[in-house]
């Protein structure tokens, strides 16, 4: 029965918008956390739906049934206002009934989305105006490594994220794995979630944080633990040293052109902390923090003027000749 | 003239008729000319154009909600650049929230509460231009900074630390966290002279259990007022200290917190929502017996359920942090406290559906947008009980569905009811009958175009849009959903078009009234359309809860009141029996130069903290002056 509720509900909800499931929907749930949060929400809904009915229904038939004969505002039988008293109090405590059912059913609900696991793997989440910093900590500093807007993890896995802002109120959310959880400066939030399946999941922040609030997008990609294993071993090597002459000059460029003052490129000169580490840009799949894809055109027209594409963003449109520009592209496009 | 030669010994039981409608209408009468008008202090004249003044915020908030339709009616939109969205928003959540809902009902009650109470002027008439005076200067101070660019675009709610001056460091917060500072001070002043008014000013005999619904509605959401507003006064104000003066509230590197804010913000914050919605009810219950021909079934269980929400209002607050990492079982309480208020609430809707139930009801417009209200409403509550699970919330907690889920609350709640007491009142105030016709075309445009514009958004917060973006791309399949809504919400704002046509229309050309259209009950009906400077002739004597019902050919009356001055009469709190005579204050001009110098001293603050040392003094001179002792008679008992 309830499953046939649900599927009804379903298929309500998401009618207009049948050709095309989320990618970053709440009711389409792809781990533990979001398939509970569903599973509540949808009680409620029903709960919800049938009260509604019930009020519009009774509101029809007062409104179409035959009214008593007195004419006098004030001749009233005082039989119906005795009964009416008492169905009024009944209906009363059966509000209070429900409420108090749904209020269980909620803590049920939350007690399974909160549920902690000691043995998650953590990473820690650092909301900046306007995107991610990703900071993959080991207990040897020569296994940690920190990546942006693209939070890679295990299916199957619980995974802890741990989150801090490093200026104003953020908030982390990826519909489909699980709730938001703010990211707030001077104190250390964290949520729980597995992924299911191996996917992209987008994400976005929900914590209004100023001009480019709708511009603060990440991806979680679930991968199987293989893969997130190689992927990991990957990002914790160095940045690839320019193979050709074009890229060579787009990495003398990258430090003499100002961009190494604010971005991280770890085995090279470039240190700055300010921007996103740019270490293995080349393998990310957007830029901008979820704003365009990842291309050689896109990245082009992103650091030509970021300006243009981010208004208000941190990053200052540079003086660079179009050469130059394309040799620091190449550059970026390499460091795989 | 003879009559200054013998004062104070004209009463009104020696004069009759028109002599004494004459008599008292030059005592009361607001002085003509524009000097005059500025030292109005009738609750008629200060709520007219507190309410005009409202409905013009109304106006200006909706046009910025259409603009933010357009921007956001597809995909990566170039309508409004992010910035001027920001603004935008801000703008229509502070002007929707803090300039029309809070002072509309306020304005109503102004207008309507010292009549329906019986008495000839609200308490304290200069307090209440002067609150009048602050409104209309605090939101001018927003929109004309709005206009010049500097409006705030850190959000209705103006979070910290975005709102701090390391992050926001032109003007635009201190530009908002001030106009709060002006629409608490005129929020508080008409939450003062309207518990004063219901407890001290009632006709005789209206006991408590006499009082009119709508008067108990506005009587609690005075309280509220009262308890919610020093919240957000000392969160707004340690704000502008941070920002102007280095104090260090919601530093967090220093001993503060960002969460502090939050907390006094919600704590105001949420029983702000019940200061909007609880007029709302008032003027259901009104318009309901008016309208169903019987009174409202449960009175006392309304009444009840309007002091539990007050009280419940103040205890869940955290529901709007959920998501800011609290403890899990604190947050579990809070969630049942949000839940336990859909109980009052439901309580006082049953008490509507069974009056219809019994009532015989007159489909004019007025009862349409109570109809209209009961369904959109109960849906808008509902969605709440699912906002208040901590479960749900975390998914649709600043997304689209929260929006959905409050424009159902404040605008089923509170705006439907507020159309239909605009259509039930106009005669009252104008004395002339709304178009009837044109109130059909109102209420459907509006039915159809509110849930055409707000119902879509449930589903596009559950599909993942959130909250205050000023775009989105065009992969994230929101557009359609987005492009309805869009389109409801020209229908809705037609809807208002068409009311604004109505009445200046109606003004003009509208049917004459007469002194009771409806044939209601309560005692505003009891006097000519609009009402003469004076109220009534004569006090009336309330024996029934539904004075006009039960004595519908003559209303019993006391007299004994100063025909030669102003003298309203004061009885006790519980069974209104006649106390005191006292004097109401004269028209003055002292309330609009108190409100100037006023208003002087707060812009001056965001700019300097000197303006706290030179702009005391012109405040001082201007209380000074509207107290200087006059030598009125001492109040006889």
């Amino acid at each position: 029965m309830r499953v046939w509720v649900r599927r009804v509900l379903v298929l309500c909800m998401t009618w207009p918008l049948a050709a095309c499931a989320g990618r970053q929907s709440a009711l389409d749930p792809q781990g533990p956390q979001s398939g509970q949060i569903l599973h509540t929400l949808f009680i409620f809904l029903a709960v919800a739906a049938m009260v509604w009915t019930a009020v519009v229904i009774v509101l029809g038939i007062g409104m179409l049934r035959r009214k008593r004969s007195a004419d006098r505002p004030l001749d009233l039988h005082q039989a119906f206002e005795e009964r009416s008293g008492r169905v009024i109090l009944a209906l009363g405590i059966a509000t209070t009934v429900i409420v108090l059912g749904l209020s269980l059913v909620s803590y049920a609900g939350q007690r399974t989305v909160f549920v902690k696991d000691e043995k998650a793997h953590t990473l820690k989440i650092i909301g900046h105006q306007w995107w991610w910093e990703v900071r993959y900590e080991a207990d040897s500093p020569h296994q940690s490594f920190v990546t942006a807007n693209e939070i890679r993890i295990p299916t199957g896995q619980p995974v802890k994220v741990e989150l801090e802002s490093a200026d104003v109120i953020h908030s982390f959310w990826v519909p489909s794995l699980t709730g938001k959880m703010d990211l707030i400066p001077g104190q250390k939030n964290e949520l729980q979630f597995t992924a299911k399946n191996a996917g992209v999941y987008r994400g976005q922040c929900a914590e209004f944080c100023g001009i480019q609030h709708a511009h603060m997008a990440f991806a979680v990609i679930a991968m199987s633990p293989d893969e997130f294993g190689r992927w990991r071993d990957h990002e914790n090597q160095s940045a690839n040293s320019p193979a050709d002459q074009l890229g060579k000059q787009g990495e003398a460029l990258f430090r003499g052109r100002g961009c190494a003052l604010c971005h991280n490129i770890s085995g090279t000169l470039a240190g700055g902390q300010l921007g996103p580490d740019l270490t293995h840009i080349g393998s990310r799949t957007t830029i901008a923090a979820g704003t365009l894809p990842n291309t050689p055109a896109t990245l082009g027209a992103w650091i030509a003027d970021p300006q243009h594409i981010k208004p208000g963003n941190l990053m200052p449109k540079m003086p660079l000749q179009s050469d130059e520009l394309i040799a620091i592209i190449h550059y970026l496009e390499q460091l795989k | 003239m003879s009559i200054a030669a013998e004062p104070n010994d004209l009463r009104d039981d020696v004069l009759n008729g028109l002599q004494l409608s004459t008599q008292l209408e030059r005592v009361w009468r607001t002085p003509s000319g524009w000097m005059g008008a500025l030292m109005a202090v009738d609750h008629k004249v200060v709520g007219r154009r507190y309410i005009v003044t409202a409905f013009v915020f109304l106006l200006l908030g909706g046009i910025l909600a259409v603009l933010m339709r357009v921007q956001l009616a597809g995909p990566e939109k170039t309508f409004l650049s992010a910035d001027k969205y920001n603004q935008v928003f801000t703008m229509h959540g502070s002007t929707m929230m803090f300039l029309f809902a809070v002072p509309v009902m306020e304005a109503f009650a102004v207008y309507l509460v010292p009549l329906m109470v019986g008495t000839r002027n609200i308490a304290f008439p200069r307090l209440n231009a002067f609150s009048y005076w602050m409104f209309l200067f605090g939101g001018c101070f927003l929109w004309i900074s709005f206009l010049f660019n500097v409006g705030p675009d850190v959000g209705w709610f103006s979070y910290v630390p975005l709102s701090s001056l390391q992050f926001t460091p032109t003007k635009r917060a201190d530009v908002w966290a001030q106009m709060i500072t002006f629409t608490e001070v005129a929020a508080l002043a008409v939450a003062v002279e309207i518990v004063v008014t219901v407890f001290k000013l009632r006709a005789p005999g209206m006991t408590l259990d006499r009082i009119p619904l709508f008067v108990w509605a506005m009587l609690v959401t005075a309280f509220l007022v009262m308890f919610a507003m020093p919240s957000i006064m000392v969160a707004s104000t340690s704000l502008i200290l941070d920002r102007l003066v280095n104090t260090r509230f919601y530093d967090s590197s220093s001993g503060g917190h960002p969460l502090l804010w939050q907390h006094l913000f919600w704590f105001f914050g949420h029983p702000e929502v019940y200061i909007i919605f609880i007029p709302g009810t008032g003027m259901v219950s009104a318009i309901l017996a008016t309208f169903a021909r019987r009174p409202v079934i449960g009175y006392p269980v309304v009444i009840l359920s309007l002091i539990a929400t007050g009280f419940l209002s103040f205890g869940l607050w955290v529901h709007h942090m959920f998501v800011t990492g609290l403890p899990q079982l604190g947050a579990a309480l809070f969630t049942a406290s949000s839940m336990l208020i859909a109980v009052p609430s439901g309580l006082q809707i049953f008490c509507w559906l069974a009056t219809l139930w019994d009532g015989r009801p007159v489909y004019r417009t007025p009862l349409l947008f109570v109809i209209g209200f009961i369904v959109i409403f109960v849906l808008g509550g509902l969605s709440g009980v699912m906002v208040a699970s901590v479960p749900i919330d975390t998914q649709v907690h600043d997304t689209y569905f929260v929006v959905a889920h409050f424009h159902y609350v404040l605008i089923g709640g509170a705006v439907f009811p507020l159309i239909g007491a605009v259509y039930y009142w106009f005669p009252k105030i104008a004395g002339r009958m709304l178009s009837e016709r044109l109130g059909r075309w109102n209420f459907w445009l509006a039915f159809i175009g509110f849930n055409v514009a707000f119902f879509p958004m449930h589903i596009l917060g559950l599909i993942g849009m959130p909250r205050r973006v000023y775009t989105y791309t065009a992969d994230m399949d929101w557009a359609h959903l987005n492009l309805l809504s869009s389109g409801g919400a020209l229908i809705f704002a037609l809807s208002f078009a068409l009311l604004l046509v109505n009445v200046i229309y109606s003004l003009r050309k509208g049917e004459l009234a007469g002194d009771n259209p409806w044939d209601a009950s309560t005692l505003e009906w009891a006097t000519s359309s609009p009402p003469p400077p004076q109220n009534f002739d004569r006090i009336p004597v309330v024996k029934h809860r539904d004075p006009l019902w039960a004595d519908s050919e003559s209303l019993p009356v006391v007299a004994g009141l100063s025909a030669e001055r102003r003298e309203v009469l004061l009885t006790s709190l519980a069974e209104a029996e006649p106390q005191i005579r006292e004097a109401s204050p004269e028209p003055s001009i002292w309330p609009l130069l108190a409100a100037i110098a006023t208003t002087i001293f707060f812009i001056g603050s965001i700019f300097t903290p000197w303006a706290v040392l030179w702009g005391t003094p012109p405040m001082a001179v201007t209380l000074i002056g509207w107290f200087w002792p006059t030598g009125s008679k001492e109040d006889e008992e």
